[in-house]
């Protein structure tokens, strides 16, 4: 019996040293394999697999043999644990145990019975429920699609996708609930409501001057299409940028709505909603992860009892499956080799690696400072150009104001294949190397955003006469949120049409290349590569622009999700006709993990910028809800202030450092009994396995002295 | 979907939901795809038919996959030993590869689908007929003698708790349920 047959290979598994040279008889197999045979242990899984003969036994206890001596009751008691539907049994021996256990029913308590039922019709009910939300899931078809023919690594990538989709159309929901119905509602006195306006007190009337440019009169047509290009002109003033909602209160039958307090409260809801969505989503990925301290996603067992994905249903995907998957089997353990190879290094190739990745990273460094400094430039110029004149033609006017967008994607372009040929030479294990050139993507493309908005308040900000009088420089920029707005529109904008532009004038025609034409050097080109994380820093690029942009441009979330939507079927179509699929096998759960933690760094790295304009940077005394105090977050203490008095001082209490210093220690505390406990944990996990072991060999141990026993008599 | 669910009695349907983790409309469609597999005389009703595995083998979900014929003796409840499935190893089937089914089930059935020469351990010749199996055995050379052996160590070094050589199925289990891809990619769906 094969069963026994395993001791027969232990010598070679323990060649190697890590257990005891322990050879238990091979060759008199036949006594030895009857009392494995007889084994509870062996037992039990037969039994599990005998088919309808086989008797019901749920894991753990004994069998219904055993049962039936034990009486009827605590066996009924003890089925009764667990629905039907997740007993490993055939649908035949399932019938049976059900059967078995209406008869028994009668058994039990009045009390168990009840629980049992209604557990039964509560189980039913959200079943139900989850069955019809199911169908409300937006591209079920088109994702189920995709994941039969390409597997469940890209269709991961497309979920991730409808994920933000609906994150922008909630978030949308949100401020247009909140902040853009009302004004609305208010200007256009719908539902007898009315507006209330608080003229400015304190401030010089010079910080108040803002006359948008809104066309009037008779102007060329192609003005409109620079306008909705740009945000500029007649889009200015509506209720896309922030210097519409210019009303304190709005009243509706004698409910006063304290608009102010409303928009940036909104702002934090939308924030909040995103992180804990995200961190929601991510949840299950990362409790497996915290748990257990080896790395999840590269183990072996993982790679291949997870490995192939059972979706499938195309032969020629299974082919490149199959081939992927042993380049990568292939490749891991040659990382293995290479990983003893490194901790063989002599101290001399030690110091010429260290000392050529310093020089490396400084080269990286030099590169990131330069991007920094082209949009800084590329900004300021921007800038000074559209405040100068609008005399230029429509094209060059077009190009300046987009430069800002056009130098910023450049970068993005250029910076990781840079990153991608230096990191060859700072000899890293393969899987390290591909992390760390992502990583550094990452930062390239979020930083960038950072420099731009840097560059933007450089400009607004100065430090003589023009801007004594309010802060900011009201001559150029007398509502500067919207200006800020207008940027973030112009680069989703642009986002967008370079997607589009890449598809259709470089994927398609190389398609169509190299299906049309037989040169060898086209078809060793061959078509590009379907690049997921390439796509993912892309659409998390825009999701961070879409996030920032809110505050400064409430319809922003809108223009995102039909900009999601479509790039949903571009890339799609992209996908199916003119890439082929990645090379190197994606797992869908290293894939999850990564898109949100990058997203989770997006959504951390927006808050910067959000968090400084809110509450450092003087707001627009000119446009906005904000006129009537210094700073946007100024709203906040000015409404506590009208709370009764106990609520104040608990609020202020909350804030105060008498609060927050125990309330940090018993924290710390908390954190300190957790990491202790699961320490200990860890020993008695390891404590146990060494007893298993110790078992193990002695029931082998035990065996042969049997059977020497049984020889002997 | 109206032709398929009159054959098939209200009854018949909510027992099999009660006992699979497959919804309503689920179990229909698989009604109407398993008829389709048997021939049209056969089909009135199919509830009581066994189909060949040959046939079996032609559905979309089944044929680009490697461990097919595994598929078919695991949940082949045919006493004759020719692998055909009836109406009820079909749905026990497209159950354990559900999404609503729970990770246990999925470890056990996978278990006993590695489980090639079924002795109810996954020893070395086990693993290394799984290894093949998902790297294409046939087209070409898949992995040498020592990729292989490099290999089946790793795993048994990850997953073999009681250091006897062989991955049982409580071992198994507990591998799997940290493993982070098991669930989606142990899944089929019509």
């Amino acid at each position: 019996m094969s069963g026994f047959g395993v001791a027969g290979e232990l010598p070679a598994w323990g060649a190697d040293g890590r257990s005891e040279m322990f050879f238990p008889e091979e060759a008199h197999a036949a006594a030895p394999a009857d009392f494995l045979q007889e084994l509870p242990s062996y037992r039990s899984v037969l039994r599990r697999r005998a088919g309808p003969g086989g008797g019901h036994d749920p894991q753990g206890s004994l069998g219904a043999r055993a049962g039936e001596a034990r009486g009827p009751q605590p066996e009924g008691a003890e089925l009764d644990a667990r629905p039907l539907r997740e007993h490993a049994l055939s649908i035949a021996e399932k019938r049976r145990l059900r059967d078995y256990q209406q008869a028994n029913i009668k058994y039990l308590s009045g009390w168990n019975q009840w629980k049992r039922t209604s557990s039964k019709s509560w189980s039913k009910v959200l079943k139900d429920i989850k069955e019809s939300l199911s169908y409300l899931q937006l591209w079920r078809h088109d994702i189920h699609s995709i994941e039969g023919k390409f597997g469940t690594g890209i269709q991961s990538y497309f979920s991730f996708l409808r994920f933000l989709v609906l994150l922008n159309f909630l978030i949308f929901i949100l401020m247009f609930g909140f902040v853009t119905f009302p004004t609305v509602i208010s200007k256009y006195g719908i539902f007898n409501s009315s507006f209330a306006k608080i003229s400015p007190k304190n401030t010089d009337s010079l910080c108040t001057v803002y006359t948008p440019s809104g066309n009037k009169g008779l102007v060329y047509f192609y003005t409109y299409l620079k306008d909705l290009l740009t945000g500029t002109g007649f889009l200015e003033t509506t209720s896309l940028f922030y210097g519409y909602y210019a009303i304190d209160a709005a009243v509706l039958r004698n409910v006063r709505y304290n608009f102010p307090l409303a928009y940036l409260l909104t702002t934090f809801a939308y924030l909040a909603l995103s992180l804990v969505w995200i961190i929601k989503r991510s949840a299950s990925g990362f409790k497996r992860s915290l748990v257990h301290d080896e790395d999840q996603f590269q183990s072996y067992c993982n790679k291949v009892f997870a490995g192939w994905d059972f979706c499938i249903t195309d032969l020629n995907a299974a082919r490149l499956k199959h081939r992927s998957l042993q380049y990568e089997l292939q490749t891991d353990l040659e990382e293995e080799r290479i990983k003893r190879k490194i901790a063989d290094r002599t101290m001399k190739e030690k110091l010429r690696i260290y000392s050529l990745r310093i020089f490396l990273n400084i080269i990286v460094l030099a590169v990131l400072l330069g991007c920094f400094y082209s949009i800084y430039k590329a900004t300021a110029f921007s800038q000074e150009k559209s405040n100068n004149g609008s005399n230029t033609d429509f094209q060059t006017n077009l190009l300046v104001q987009y430069l800002p967008s056009m130098v910023i994607t450049l970068a993005n372009f250029v910076a990781p294949q840079i990153f991608s040929i230096l990191i060859r030479f700072e000899d890293y294990s393969p899987a390290f190397e591909i992390k760390l050139t992502l990583l550094r993507c990452v930062f390239v493309r979020l930083a960038n955003i950072g420099v731009l908005l840097f560059s933007l308040w450089s400009q607004i900000h100065c430090d003589d006469d023009n801007c004594k009088a309010c802060g900011y420089n009201y001559k150029l920029y007398p509502c500067w949120e919207s200006a800020v707005g207008q940027e973030m529109y112009k680069l989703l904008i642009f986002d967008f049409m370079i997607i589009l532009a890449v598809t259709l004038f470089m994927d398609f025609p190389r398609m169509l290349l190299v299906t049309h034409c037989s040169w060898k050097l086209v078809q060793w080109c061959g078509l590009q590569e379907f690049g997921i994380s390439d796509n993912v820093l892309e659409i998390i690029y825009g999701q961070t622009i879409c996030w920032i942009g809110t505050f400064f441009s409430p319809l922003l979330p809108a223009i995102a999700t039909i900009k999601y939507f479509i790039i949903f079927y571009v890339k799609k179509i992209s996908l199916i006709h003119t890439r082929k699929p990645p090379g190197r096998p994606i797992r869908a759960s290293s894939s999850n993990f990564f898109f949100l933690v990058v997203l989770l760094i997006g959504l951390v790295l927006a808050f910067i910028p959000l968090g400084i304009s809110i509450a450092h940077i003087p707001s627009s005394k000119a446009c906005g809800p904000f006129r009537n105090f210094n700073t946007s977050w100024a709203v906040v203490p000015h409404t506590i202030l009208g709370f009764p008095t106990g609520l104040q001082m608990v609020l202020n209490g909350i804030a105060s450092e008498a609060f927050a210093v125990p309330f940090f220690m018993v924290v710390c505390l908390i954190m300190f009994y957790f990491i202790a406990l699961a320490g200990a944990h860890k020993r008695v996990v390891e404590q146990l396995r060494e007893q298993l072991v110790m078992e193990s060999r002695d029931k082998l141990f035990l065996i042969r002295k049997i059977t020497e026993a049984q020889k002997c008599t | 979907m109206g032709g398929a669910g009159s054959l098939l009695h209200r009854e018949a349907l909510r027992e099999y939901q009660e006992l699979t983790f497959l919804s309503k409309q689920e179990i229909l469609l698989a009604y109407k795809r398993f008829s389709e597999l048997l021939p049209k005389e056969q089909r009135d009703n199919a509830c009581s038919r066994r189909v060949p595995k040959s046939r079996i083998l032609t559905l979309p979900e089944l044929r680009a996959n490697p461990f097919q014929h595994r598929i078919c003796r695991v949940f082949s409840t045919s006493e004759e030993g020719d692998d055909s499935m009836s109406f009820e190893d079909f749905l026990d089937m497209l159950s354990v590869f559900s999404d609503s089914a729970t990770p246990d089930i999925k470890s056990h059935y996978a278990f006993r689908i590695f489980d090639f020469d079924e002795d109810g351990t996954l020893s070395r010749k086990d693993l290394e007929k799984l290894v093949n199996c998902l790297t294409g055995q046939g087209e070409e050379v898949s992995l040498s003698n020592a990729e292989m052996e490099q290999l089946i160590q790793n795993i048994l070094e990850e997953s073999d708790i009681d250091k006897d050589g062989t991955i049982n199925l409580s071992e198994f289990q507990h591998v799997v349920s940290r493993s982070p891809d098991f669930v989606s990619s142990f899944k089929i769906v019509l």
